[in-house]
């Protein structure tokens, strides 16, 4: 059998499959969890997206492959993983994941975890730093699109925050505004707050 | 002539008081307010608004302020100020508006002219339509429009609801006379009986209808 064969029969078992994907059968969540961490909780540069919001994830999947999402990490290693993803396994991947329970990363400074509350659910009103509880939630839970940040780990929100200073994500409406107004130590402290946030 | 240098002494000390007086008015002492510090206020008030002030829907939701009355701006802010309206994070958010930068930001809010932001149920927009041109006399609720004008722009410390996020007009209502006219009364108090006679369903008629107005 030739390649054109192999992905006939590939393509014609993958229209044949009807209902939804599920993790157990159809839904290959190793190609996710190679990088994000077994149960979803995230591993090194790759975020955890266990407890992450389906809308949220879905979003990202397209933004991802759409080239939109334009972050060194994501140009790197997520545009071409999202390549070939069918609507499908879209939903299929935003709904597993947001489904798994997520752990606290804990990888922050303590000693900063004060601060980094106080900015998150008060924002700095005379450095125009907005309060991000209002759109992320009272305990960063997120909520529809907008993403869950409790519990991420340190070095990934710290690396995003500096990105939309970097200028990638641009897309991400509000945050580049909202990035261009934090201190490298403000932001350090955010991260912090974040990774012990349950 | 020593007279006369004392009498320019006392006029040139007036003239720099009323100038400071000016001042002061514009913005605590730092002289009138530049374009360019009204715009990065702006700027950091659109940042939870929404980037045109047509609102936004976080966690919470932040109202419409595009085609805002100013009077009505400036009367909300006093009172976040003042604490007659109660909002953690307003409250918070008015220590960084001095007094001379309320005005302008006012007029600034004014003129921006956004589509309305949409995506809020729609059922129940007929009803609302009547219960905001003819009232509900039955429950003792006086036709919107009155007030608010036909086309819900309001006037001034009247707002205008037109284009409103239908959540935020939800929760205004459902909540009026708790996070309104608190310590004293103001002006917010003429809504306060209204809001509580109409029962949710027709709050969310209400809400439906003037979230679609342009």
């Amino acid at each position: 059998m030739n390649r054109f064969a192999l992905h006939l029969a590939a393509l014609a078992i993958t229209l044949a499959s009807t209902g939804p994907l599920r993790a157990e059968d159809d839904l290959p969540i190793r190609n996710c969890t190679f990088c994000h961490g077994v149960s979803g909780q995230g591993f090194m540069v790759a975020p955890r997206i266990a407890g992450q919001r389906p809308q949220y994830i879905e979003n990202q999947l397209k933004s991802f492959m759409a080239h939109v999402r334009d972050n060194p990490y994501a140009r790197k290693y997520m545009h071409n993983a999202s390549a070939n993803l069918t609507p499908d396994l879209i939903t299929g991947f935003s709904q597993y994941f947001a489904a798994q329970a997520p752990r606290p990363a804990d990888d922050g400074d303590k000693a900063l975890v004060a601060t980094g509350r106080d900015i998150f659910e008060n924002g700095i009103p005379s450095q125009n730093v907005v309060a991000c509880v209002v759109c992320h939630g009272p305990n960063a839970e997120g909520v529809r699109h907008i993403p869950r940040l409790g519990g991420l780990s340190y070095i990934y929100v710290k690396r995003q925050l500096d990105q939309w200073n970097e200028g990638y994500r641009q897309a991400a409406h509000p945050m580049p505004k909202v990035a261009k107004f934090l201190s490298p130590q403000e932001i350090d402290a955010l991260a912090s707050y974040l990774s012990y946030v349950e | 002539m020593r007279a006369n240098g004392f009498k320019l002494g006392v006029q040139s000390a007036a003239f720099t008081l009323a100038l400071c007086g000016v001042g002061q008015a514009a913005d605590a002492g730092k002289g009138p307010i530049s374009r360019q510090s009204i715009e990065s206020k702006a700027e950091y008030c659109l940042i939870c608004h929404g980037a045109s002030g047509q609102g936004f829907r976080g966690y919470f939701t932040m109202p419409r302020l595009a085609g805002q009355q100013p009077q009505y701006i400036e009367n909300q802010l006093h009172a976040f100020k003042e604490g007659r309206r109660v909002n953690p994070i307003m409250q918070n958010v008015v220590t960084a508006v001095s007094p001379g930068m309320i005005r302008p930001l006012a007029d600034y809010l004014r003129g921006l002219n956004a589509p309305p932001h949409g995506g809020g149920p729609t059922e129940g927009a007929a009803l609302g339509k009547r219960i905001f041109e003819t009232g509900l006399p039955d429950a003792n609720i006086p036709a919107c429009a009155v007030c608010h004008g036909p086309d819900a722009r309001g006037t001034r410390q009247i707002p205008r609801l037109a284009g409103q996020l239908y959540w935020y007009v939800t929760k205004t209502l459902t909540n009026f006379g708790r996070e309104r006219g608190q310590r004293g009364e103001d002006s917010s108090g003429i809504m306060a009986p209204v809001a509580r006679n109409l029962s949710p369903a027709q709050i969310s008629a209400v809400a439906a209808y003037v979230s679609s107005l342009k």
